[in-house]
């Protein structure tokens, strides 16, 4: 390179664009700290047994603290989600990508596009009012609003997730597998089932955890979804509680600095914990993939 | 040779889009049918009456129109000076710190929004006693929404081809002058995009702003950056649930659906034209 008289300006841009090039490792640091200020008393606040318990009563003159029927509360939604979501997400990847025409293609991927748009908080009140009496019809459920409300209506929000990074994944597949595949005789669908579709699978599965990594997250349609009763349990007909959605009803009503404020800041360090794990997961899983397919 | 099995099962891989299209579908008509009939010009000019059962919501779209500007003043320039550094100074050199701040942008991009809640209940509202305002909420959502910024017009960024930095610089132009001359104005319309998504990611958001500083019930605009307010996503959510009377009420928070999705889809459904005109440019 050739060597030019430093200029002054110019340095000073530079270390101004790498300050602010800083900013997301810097936002990431400012979470943990200010998390672990609030969150980190309630360590000698609540007993380990009590934190690790299965009631959460936080209002109560005995309050307990139990965590275990809010994680297991957004297991269950989330493992009903993917379990709805994903034939749909997959079967539409492989349409996409392998099957249909380019023009078919030019309008479902923005549609898909259009759909990730909509707030989560219409997708709650969708799910407070049609998926709630749908389900209620159906299944003549004792809680008009359960875990499976949650499940179906974060199974729509996931699906655009899912199927257009499993797109992404199946195209990154080279055609010559397909042909080649095709030349030993294979039909269409038995290349790309038994060709295409496994090679694409690494990327598949990243894609399965970033929606498993949403579904976690998600606060507003889950909290309208899931009828909100702190209950331990598996049943999937069942109202339930989840993570986000306890930080969220009860942060407006927590005076700040008691125990049970510091509680729901523990909450918040759980789920960002759980959910930085599998998006780091996903995201060095991604970086292998693209090394490989290099 | 078509064997049977085997065309039952593209078509029941085809009927997935039948699915998605039906979802699309079902929703935007279900969202029309309960709420048309609300939507006047006194409906989006008039604040709520009557615990809000009868009125219009007003200060929630203005509310609402506040956030995103405020949102975009501070996160744009920071998420575009960012994406800068990724995309035209980094280069070979400080391959680790661009690296790392690859991972912890995407990383962002996964933490949950009620997270980002406590970080600006925390940080904003109590750290640095800005109170429940707009102000507040406003800053939770520009963090919310940088990940969205720098992905984007990073994209926009590299998508310049490289004939124009050559040129630039074989004009004896410096660094600056290249990214300021020839980078950015080409870039322009990607940036765009990128300053749109955020917009309406931060009229969406409904969890950080409702422990950051909105408003259940407040029939007049906000009278300082550091005044509550009343959002359309937040004015959804509490007519659906802490309604009075909540059958008198469903109408009025389909109507406010309506306004809400009409604001967020034309902002997406202008980005999404940009961006798939500008690599349509690209690839020739």
């Amino acid at each position: 390179m050739v060597v030019r008289e430093m200029n002054l300006k110019d340095y000073l841009v530079e270390k101004v664009l790498l300050l602010s090039a800083l900013v997301s490792i810097i936002v990431i640091g400012l979470i943990f700290i200010f998390l672990t200020r609030e969150g980190i008393p309630t360590i000698w606040e609540v007993s380990f047994t009590n934190f690790w318990g299965s009631t959460w009563q936080a209002q109560s003159l005995e309050p307990k603290y139990g965590v275990l029927p809010l994680l297991s509360a957004s297991f269950l939604v989330t493992v009903g989600a993917i379990v709805l979501a994903l034939p749909v997400s997959i079967a539409f990847a492989i349409y996409l990508s392998e099957l249909a025409d380019p023009r078919m293609r030019n309008i479902l991927k923005p549609l898909m596009e259009l759909l990730t748009g909509i707030p989560s908080v219409v997708y709650g009140l969708l799910a407070l009012t049609a998926v709630a009496d749908l389900t209620h019809t159906v299944f003549r459920t004792t809680f008009r609003l359960n875990a499976l409300n949650a499940a179906i209506i974060l199974a729509v929000m996931i699906i655009p997730t899912i199927s257009s990074i499993s797109e992404d994944a199946l195209r990154a597949i080279p055609l010559e597998f397909r042909k080649a595949a095709l030349a030993l005789g294979a039909t269409e669908w038995q290349a790309v089932s038994k060709v295409t579709v496994p090679a694409a699978f690494p990327g598949i599965a990243v894609a399965i955890m970033l929606g498993v990594g949403r579904a976690l997250g998600e606060t507003m349609a889950v909290l309208m979804a899931a009828g909100n009763a702190p209950i331990l349990t598996f049943d999937i007909l069942s109202a339930v509680q989840t993570m986000t959605a306890t930080i969220a009803i009860e942060m407006g009503e927590v005076p700040f600095g008691t125990v049970h404020y510091h509680a729901l800041f523990a909450i918040g360090i759980l789920l960002f914990i759980i959910t930085f794990i599998i998006n780091l997961i996903a995201e060095i899983a991604m970086q292998r993939m693209r090394r490989y397919y290099r | 040779m078509k064997r049977p099995l085997e065309r039952i099962v593209v078509a029941l891989v085809k009927s997935s889009a039948i699915i998605v299209i039906g979802i699309v579908v079902v929703v935007f008509a279900y969202v029309i049918a309960k709420g048309y009939q609300v939507i006047t010009l006194d409906f989006l000019t008039q604040p709520p009456r009557q615990g809000m059962t009868e009125g219009g919501i007003y200060p929630a779209i203005m509310g609402s129109v506040y956030l995103m500007i405020l949102t975009v003043v501070f996160n744009l320039p920071l998420g575009v000076l960012s994406s800068i550094y990724l995309s035209e100074y980094a280069g070979t050199k400080n391959i680790r710190i661009v690296r790392a701040v690859r991972i912890a942008t995407r990383m962002l991009a996964g933490v949950p929004s009620i997270v980002y809640g406590l970080l600006g209940l925390t940080l904003f509202v109590l750290f640095l006693n800005l109170g429940f305002s707009v102000l507040s909420s406003s800053l939770t959502l520009s963090l919310l929404t940088l990940p969205t910024i720098i992905a984007t017009s990073e994209e926009a960024l590299r998508s310049v081809p490289n004939t124009y930095r050559e040129a630039a610089l074989a004009l004896g132009a410096t660094r600056w002058q290249t990214v300021r001359l020839a980078v950015l104005p080409y870039a322009l319309p990607g940036i765009m995009t990128a300053s749109i998504l955020g917009l309406s990611r931060a009229a969406g958001e409904t969890a950080p702003i409702m422990i950051t500083g909105v408003a259940y019930y407040l029939p007049r605009l906000p009278r300082s950056f550091l005044d509550q307010f009343m959002a359309l996503p937040y004015h959804i959510f509490a007519m659906s649930t802490q309604s009075p009377n909540p059958t008198l009420t469903r109408p009025i928070t389909f109507g406010t659906v309506i306004v809400l999705l009409l604001l967020v889809l034309v902002m997406n459904g202008f980005a999404i034209y940009v961006r798939y005109k500008f690599y349509r440019v690209k690839r020739e």
